[in-house]
């Protein structure tokens, strides 16, 4: 399912969309699939699967330790693109990995390999857009996503660059900083979300991890709120894991119905 | 925007929250490279606090030894003992141009880091160094000299504990912070403009040695030799001959030989066996595995212990302009009780695979008749590694 199409169909609805990441093999590459299954039975619209990288620039400690564990597990791009070719699940599905991964395996394959697995679109939080050509090219041609990030720095002018080259949504950094569960939602995170005029559906990540502060980013003006330290805090505590992914995402998914 | 690349190499690979100070240390960095009264200062600096500029020392016993005439550039007389400060003064004085007022480095051996130490601390700047825990470890004494300068130095304990890590880490304490802060790169690597303004920091040597060789020689070297981490010796030595007729030798650390395991190289030869990838904001020639994810690197000093490079390095060794070499750990720390029995300069190890390089080819004649090393580091900071090594056996 194309990201467009989810997020119009939320908005007919009058739902903001709730995007929910966790990284692909983390603690296990068998576990992957049931925790995907928690967070849809809970009510996420769009997974992000990380698909990890040895040096994660972007992110916080949260992520980058779920990095390890699944890249200790063995997951790698050959038994990633496999794992999500098996899943079985009605949500697009985005891929969130760094460049290197990409350029490596060779565009034209990686995104290929998007393609016939069935990921929706591609997010890279290390290629900014002035580096994306190529990569846009071929995302363009086969069909696939490329969603590029702004940020509460990114001046008007870079906006209006980046939502010239996006597609599927933008990505809206809340705050400063790497990934991770430390927020609060501040007058920078709204003001960076009314700097971003556009059609093209915004979705609000970084620091997000509580039905309270999703409720807030709702507020001012987000079509999608994104998730991800939050779950992976609990898939690493290993306590009573897929059910308290369900009721997480159960209670964040809940402020996004607004009827 | 200027030009990021050198070839297919270079570029900003960021993530979007560092891209507007990319643009301003840029756009910075157009406004006072050229600027009368920050060059003023920055040769004050240069001189009265680092010391330079440094002699171009004709080794005699070793000339002799190996049968060509050899000269030491003696960046190992320079403050803090390495080259770095040529570095981190020059940045430190354009971020407080900039009206930044807090510095953050990451640091292997800690020598850049206590080269930041000394610039931050001077130029009044709240200052934080990244270094890898297992670094911190094993170089205690630069902990120590960063501290008692009231450096804040924060040990990284994710990844492999060591340079790379230490990099991320600054990245992520810009990316929080970046709007009063500089991230004071210690060597060629990273996003554009880092690279070329390294370089041009570091060229202070090279353009020395052009005037000291003249006036000692009347000639240009037949070849310049300098080992290789990030580059930012070898480049600083190297660039104001580029257009002259010298070769120009790049030593690289082949660690305990050119081998593998499943996540780390037993080595840091990137430029010489390295493939094309994107590593901490530029392409560039990285130590990586089959699917691109970073492999740990290794060597005896911890200086050369990187699993990138600089992306003009692997341009210019692309086009053939400079030629990569390797040197093992083994012959690196024969080079270092070499020099310091027959010269009386106790060499870093980082350097002393330079020197090990030219013990090596020398007789050969492919070095000339006139060779200058980049003697980049004191070797004061080696001790305990290399007495450990030694009573090891
Ligand atoms: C003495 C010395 N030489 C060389 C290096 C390697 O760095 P680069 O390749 O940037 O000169 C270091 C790095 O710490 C060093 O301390």
């Amino acid at each position: 399912m194309r990201l467009a199409d989810k997020f119009n169909e939320l908005k007919n609805r009058n739902e903001t969309a709730l995007l929910a990441y966790v990284c692909a093999g983390d603690p296990d590459i068998d576990s992957t699939s049931r925790i995907v299954d928690s967070l849809i039975k809970g009510g996420a619209d769009i997974i992000e699967l990380g698909l990890p990288f040895s040096d994660p620039v972007a992110d916080g400690p949260t992520i980058q330790a779920a990095s390890e564990r699944a890249l200790s597990a063995g997951m790698n791009p050959d038994r990633y693109f496999e794992l999500v070719a098996n899943l079985d699940v009605q949500v697009p599905l985005v891929c969130m990995t760094y460049y290197n991964l990409i350029y490596k395996r060779g565009i034209e394959r990686f995104v290929k390999d998007c393609v016939s697995s069935g990921i929706s679109g591609l997010i890279i939080p290390d290629l900014p857009a002035e580096e994306s050509h190529d990569l846009a090219n071929c995302c363009s041609q086969e069909g696939v996503d490329l969603i590029f990030l702004v940020a509460p720095v990114t001046t008007d002018e870079r906006i209006e660059m980046i939502l010239s080259k996006t597609s599927g949504f933008v990505y809206i950094v809340s705050r400063l900083g790497v990934t991770g569960t430390r927020t609060d939602v501040t007058a920078a995170t709204s003001d960076i979300i009314s700097r971003v005029r556009t059609d093209i559906p915004k979705a609000v990540g970084f620091g997000i991890s509580n039905a309270e502060q999703a409720a807030k980013i709702i507020e001012a003006g987000a079509d999608g709120v994104i998730v991800g330290s939050a779950f992976v805090d609990i898939i690493a505590s290993g306590d009573n894991v897929n059910k308290r992914l369900e009721d997480l995402t159960t209670e964040i998914k809940a402020v996004c119905r607004r009827d | 925007m200027s030009d990021t690349k050198y070839g297919k190499y270079g570029g900003q690979f960021v993530p979007e929250i560092l891209m507007p100070a990319l643009e301003e240390l840029e756009q910075g960095y157009e406004k006072y490279r050229n600027d009368p009264q920050f060059l003023e200062e920055l040769n004050y600096y240069l001189k009265d606090f680092a010391g330079r500029e440094t002699p171009l020392y004709h080794a005699r016993n070793l000339s002799k030894k190996y049968g060509t005439k050899i000269y030491l550039k003696r960046e190992d007389l320079v403050h803090g003992g390495a080259h770095k400060l040529n570095n981190t003064i020059g940045q430190a004085l354009l971020a407080k141009y900039m009206g930044k007022t807090r510095l953050v480095a990451e640091t292997g051996a800690g020598q850049h880091g206590t080269a930041t130490a000394m610039a931050g601390t001077n130029l009044g700047f709240e200052t934080h160094v990244y270094m890898g825990a297992k670094d911190t470890e094993r170089q205690r004494m630069n902990v120590y000299r960063m501290e008692i300068m009231g450096t804040e130095v924060h040990p990284v304990e994710s990844g492999s504990r060591t340079l790379k890590d230490a990099i991320n880490e600054a990245l992520r304490d810009w990316v929080s912070n970046v709007e009063n802060t500089h991230y004071l790169i210690g060597s060629v690597v990273g996003p554009h403009p880092y690279p070329m303004m390294v370089r041009d920091f570091q060229s202070v040597i090279g353009n020395e040695v052009k005037q000291q060789i003249m006036e000692k020689e009347g000639r240009y070297p037949d070849s310049i030799v300098a080992c290789t981490g990030g580059g930012s010796n070898a480049m600083g030595i190297f660039y104001p001959f580029i257009e002259e007729d010298v070769k120009l030798i790049a030593v690289e650390a082949g660690g305990k030989g050119m081998k593998y395991t499943k996540d780390a190289a037993l080595h840091s030869a990137s430029l010489s066996v390295g493939e094309d990838g994107v590593l901490q904001g530029a392409c560039t020639r990285i130590l990586q595995d089959e699917y691109g994810q970073i492999l740990e690197s290794s060597s005896i000093s911890a200086g050369l212990d990187y699993s990138g490079v600089g992306p003009e390095l692997a341009h210019l060794a692309d086009i053939g302009r400079i030629i990569p070499r390797v040197v093992n750990d083994d012959m690196a720390l024969e080079a270092f009780h070499e020099l310091s029995r027959v010269e009386g300069i106790i060499p870093a190890l980082e350097s002393s695979h330079a020197i090990a390089h030219v013990m090596e080819a020398a007789e050969s004649g492919e070095l000339g008749e006139l060779v200058v090393i980049n003697l980049s580091g004191r070797g004061d900071k080696d001790l305990e590694t290399v007495i450990g090594l030694e009573r090891r056996g």
